[in-house]
């Protein structure tokens, strides 16, 4: 049996080739008609049809833009207030780098965490992606890829393979094995295939399928076992940096952010863009969502991290300073969401409060830019990677004044 | 063959880098004769230098006019340091921010970073033979090589480059010896911008070019923006704001911060007995009691009590078929369909009428969201319903009390000395896959149908 990628909630002869189909629903001129996958496709692959011209195009698209944001602004929902102003605000933090892993011999790129808490993979430029305990600072396994710039990894969410790849178009998963000396390179599975580098890979809920970035602007759905693509999703008309998946528990949609400063959701089933959001005056270099699943954060080169609410369907906060000018390479947020972790490309880490839009923390340590900052499964750290070839690990630095804290807020709550 | 690569190699050749406009007035400001950093004149051997500021200027002056602390002062020193705008005059190959008496000039906006011209192999190669041309062997070992390097590819354009070298080498000459000394020590600084000496980073290196034009116009505009949180964001925050280490210390203790994992040990996902934090997480919201494999397990024993098992073994199959290989895909559907759709099935699942006609009609070319609609509508139902009979009944509150809130751990210095050098290493994520899965196997088994025949067959035997 083959497998469907689409959301068929209608099965039946298509408006247009009347076969017996799985149908997508689409609109044409505010009309809803059913159009099987194959007609939808020759449909747009046509040129412009009579009266059309590229200018009539262009001003129809922005009279629709302009009319989605009149939309939008109706939809101010009007809950939205300043709830910060009733939340305490949090103190000047302090944060201590507890571990520094050394081992890549160049930039590193990108890291994963592992959901035993404790692990990580990391990738560098020279084509290493190394799995090491980030605990005890042992390195585990060490993969050598066969293309340099090795962007994206993953770990799984099994422990049991990690996913990377980069310059050589591809994604490729390898099992790890329990014997150190085992060569991983032999097991390699290529999932992947894009026509341009491979930005960003993450594993979905299992180890079964994989949603990668590329440079070819295009994300896309990859059944791991058979390497099949499952659904493409095209949107962004420049490179495509970095994606997130949903944590909610329908767990069906994931972010996108490129560089043509937009970042999109997307519905995993339909392959449809469900929701855009053109803030940013720069590149978007990482997207992240917040823990609830209800709003996402985007890091961009124009030195901005901002926040997007997705039931408001607009940006709700900006977090910059004037002094901060160089661009934010990767964010993430803590347990709670109330802390938004990000690096720049300053070498510096900045620690903004979510809901207050101020600064709470900035660190400094690395030589040279942060290039990935993940916060750990449970909340308990961060590792942030670098293009001075460490990765730290970073967590609250204990004061003496933290037992009396605790106790204050459990008498509280 | 015409190679078409889109890096705009012509007049327009500009890095992606817009934080540079910024840095520059910045920079202009801080060489404001009245408000900019002080200078003074320094004695280099007979010459005198101009202009010299000191590394704890620099760093007070950006500390007061950009409003910032000290340390993020020095790395902001660093940045401009970095790119080129200030350069060391002493250790000038290492491209840092002191914050002491170490003595810095501003570099001629000729040789600023953001000019339009890339940093030519051609110049460099100019830059170097000049040098050689000035005194034998005053290069580098990493220049010298450079320069071998050079040499080699650029053979066929080497008697132009020797020209030109001779020629600035005269024009330099005819200079006054302050402002050769000055010239040259900018033109030194800006190759060691361009051209790092080995061990050491260059600021230029901006990584891969990305497909987009990088001259396009980019806006720069003031951001400001008084968040506008919804209710739901703030309320999430609220509800977990106990459960962020980052906020509230985690009990026992941090095990990146004292080096012992117990905290790691009292919350494995299969523990016997969860902490109250845990046991309380549980109650935030349905997501979160299944997330936690422990909580899970607590509700399957709630659910087993009251004979209500089928809807998450449901839950559970069809988040299976969601995720699991596109190999598998109609093998499970099939089995699902028995197990829990099929009239007469034994665990069926109670859903409208409307919604089993569409899976089981789906069924018939199944693919991999077919069970969506009747997925969504039993974890709806358990949601609204078994979830907060769960939560109110007294498996939950057995739970409750029996959870364990351990005390916070209190190491002396020496201790935490001793810890660290005990790190304890953990099991591998692979062996504790793989005994999972076979405990799973195990449980599948055991409420699998029992075969008769064999059981009495068993019973037969055994007498």
């Amino acid at each position: 049996m083959c497998d469907q990628t689409f959301l068929a909630i209608t099965f039946g002869p298509c408006d247009n080739c009347s076969q017996n189909k799985p149908l997508m629903n689409i609109y044409l001129k505010n009309e809803p008609i059913n159009y099987c996958s194959l007609c939808v496709e020759l449909m747009a692959c046509q040129g412009l049809a009579k009266g059309e011209t590229t200018n009539t195009l262009k001003a129809e698209s922005e009279s629709l833009k302009a009319k989605l944001e009149e939309e939008r602004a109706k939809l101010h929902d009007v809950e939205l207030h300043q709830v910060a102003e009733k939340i305490d605000a949090l103190g000047q933090f302090v944060m201590k780098t507890r571990r520094t892993l050394k081992g890549h011999g160049n930039k590193v790129l990108c890291m994963d965490w592992c959901r035993d808490k404790r692990r990580i993979v990391s990738s560098s430029q020279d084509g290493k992606v190394i799995v090491w305990d980030a605990y005890t600072t042992n390195k585990e396994h060490a993969v050598t890829m066969p293309c340099t710039w090795v962007m994206a990894c993953a770990y799984a969410p099994s422990g049991c393979a990690v996913a990377c790849g980069g310059l050589d178009n591809k994604c490729s998963v390898y099992p790890l094995s329990l014997d150190k000396n085992e060569n991983l390179a032999a097991k390699k599975k290529s999932v992947a295939m894009h026509t341009n580098y491979l930005s960003s890979c993450s594993f979905t809920n299992s180890d079964m399928q994989i949603l990668t970035s590329s440079g070819d602007g295009t994300c896309a759905l990859w059944d791991v076992e058979s390497g099949q693509l499952l659904q493409s999703f095209h949107g962004h008309s420049a490179d495509v940096l970095s994606l997130d998946l949903a944590p909610s528990e329908t767990g069906n949609t994931f972010v996108s952010g490129g560089c043509d400063k937009k970042a999109n959701v997307w519905d995993m089933r339909s392959g449809q863009n469900v929701q855009s959001f053109e803030t940013h005056e720069s590149d978007i270099n990482n997207v992240k969502y917040y823990p609830s699943g209800d709003a996402f954060a985007t890091g961009s080169d124009d030195a901005t991290c901002r926040l997007y609410d997705l039931r408001a369907d607009r940006e709700v906060a900006i977090y910059s300073k004037d002094s901060i000018i160089f661009g934010a390479s990767s964010v993430d947020f803590s347990l709670s969401g109330r802390l938004l972790f990000a690096g720049y490309n300053d070498y510096t880490i900045n620690v903004w409060d979510v809901l207050k839009g101020t600064r709470v923390a900035i660190l400094f340590g690395h030589e040279n830019r942060v290039s990935t900052v993940r916060v750990s499964p449970d909340g308990t750290a961060f590792c942030s990677g670098s293009w001075d070839n460490t990765l730290r690990v970073s967590a609250y630095l204990r004061s003496s004044g933290e037992s009396e804290l605790r106790n204050i807020l459990y008498n509280t709550v | 063959m015409t190679i078409r690569s889109d890096r705009d190699h012509g007049q327009r050749y500009r890095p992606r880098m817009s934080c540079l406009k910024k840095l520059e007035a910045t920079v202009v400001q801080m060489q404001d004769p009245s408000t900019g950093v002080k200078g003074t004149d320094q004695k280099l051997n007979v010459t005198i230098i101009p202009h010299v500021i000191t590394g704890q200027n620099i760093v007070a002056w950006i500390t007061k006019n950009m409003n910032i602390d000290s340390d993020e002062a020095q790395a902001f020193g660093t940045m401009l340091v970095a790119f080129g705008y200030i350069y060391p005059l002493q250790d000038h190959k290492k491209l840092v921010l002191r914050p002491d008496g170490s003595l810095y000039r501003f570099q001629t906006p000729y040789f600023w970073p953001v000019q339009k011209w890339k940093a030519e192999d051609t110049d460099y190669a100019i830059y170097l033979a000049k040098r050689n041309i000035r005194k034998k062997g005053v290069l580098d070992a990493y220049e010298q090589e450079e320069y071998n390097k050079l040499h080699k590819w650029m053979n066929h354009k080497w008697d132009f480059i020797v020209m030109q070298a001779k020629e600035q080498y005269h024009a330099g000459k005819a200079r006054q010896k302050a402002d050769r000394v000055v010239f040259d020590c900018q033109e030194r600084a800006y190759w060691i911008v361009h051209r790092p000496p080995p061990q050491t980073h260059s600021a230029m290196d901006y990584g891969l070019d990305r497909h987009i034009d990088p001259n396009a116009e980019e806006v720069t505009g003031k951001f400001t923006c008084d968040p506008l949180i919804s209710i739901n964001l703030a309320k999430y925050i609220t509800t977990f704001k106990n459960h962020d280490p980052f906020l509230v210390p985690c009990l026992p203790s941090n095990p990146w911060q004292t080096d012992d994992d117990s905290y790691w040990e009292l919350n494995t996902p299969d523990v016997e007995i969860p902490t109250k934090m845990r046991v309380e997480r549980w109650s935030f919201s349905f997501y979160e009691l299944l997330n936690d494999p422990r909580g899970r397990a607590d509700f399957k024993i709630f659910l087993k009590k009251e004979f209500s098992g089928e809807n998450l073994a449901f839950w559970e199959a069809a988040e299976e078929l969601k995720w699991g290989t596109a190999a598998s895909m109609s093998e499970k559907a099939e089995h699902i369909f028995k197990t829990f759709l099929a009239p007469g099935a034994p665990r069926w699942i109670n859903i409208d009428g409307r919604t089993m006609g569409l899976t089981v009609k789906g069924l018939e070319h199944p693919h991999r969201y077919v069970l969506d609609a009747a997925q969504t509508h039993i974890f709806m139902l358990m949601k609204k319903d078994t979830f907060y009979r769960y939560l109110k009944s007294p498996v939950y509150k057995e739970m409750q009390k029996k959870a364990i809130s351990p005390a916070p751990h209190n190491f002396s210095e020496a201790q935490l000395q001793q810890n660290m050098r005990n790190r304890r290493p953990s099991i591998d994520p692979i062996i504790t896959w793989q005994k999972e899965q076979e405990e799973k196997a195990k449980a599948e088994a055991a409420s699998g149908p029992v075969d008769i025949k064999k059981l009495m067959a068993s019973k037969l035997d055994r007498k």
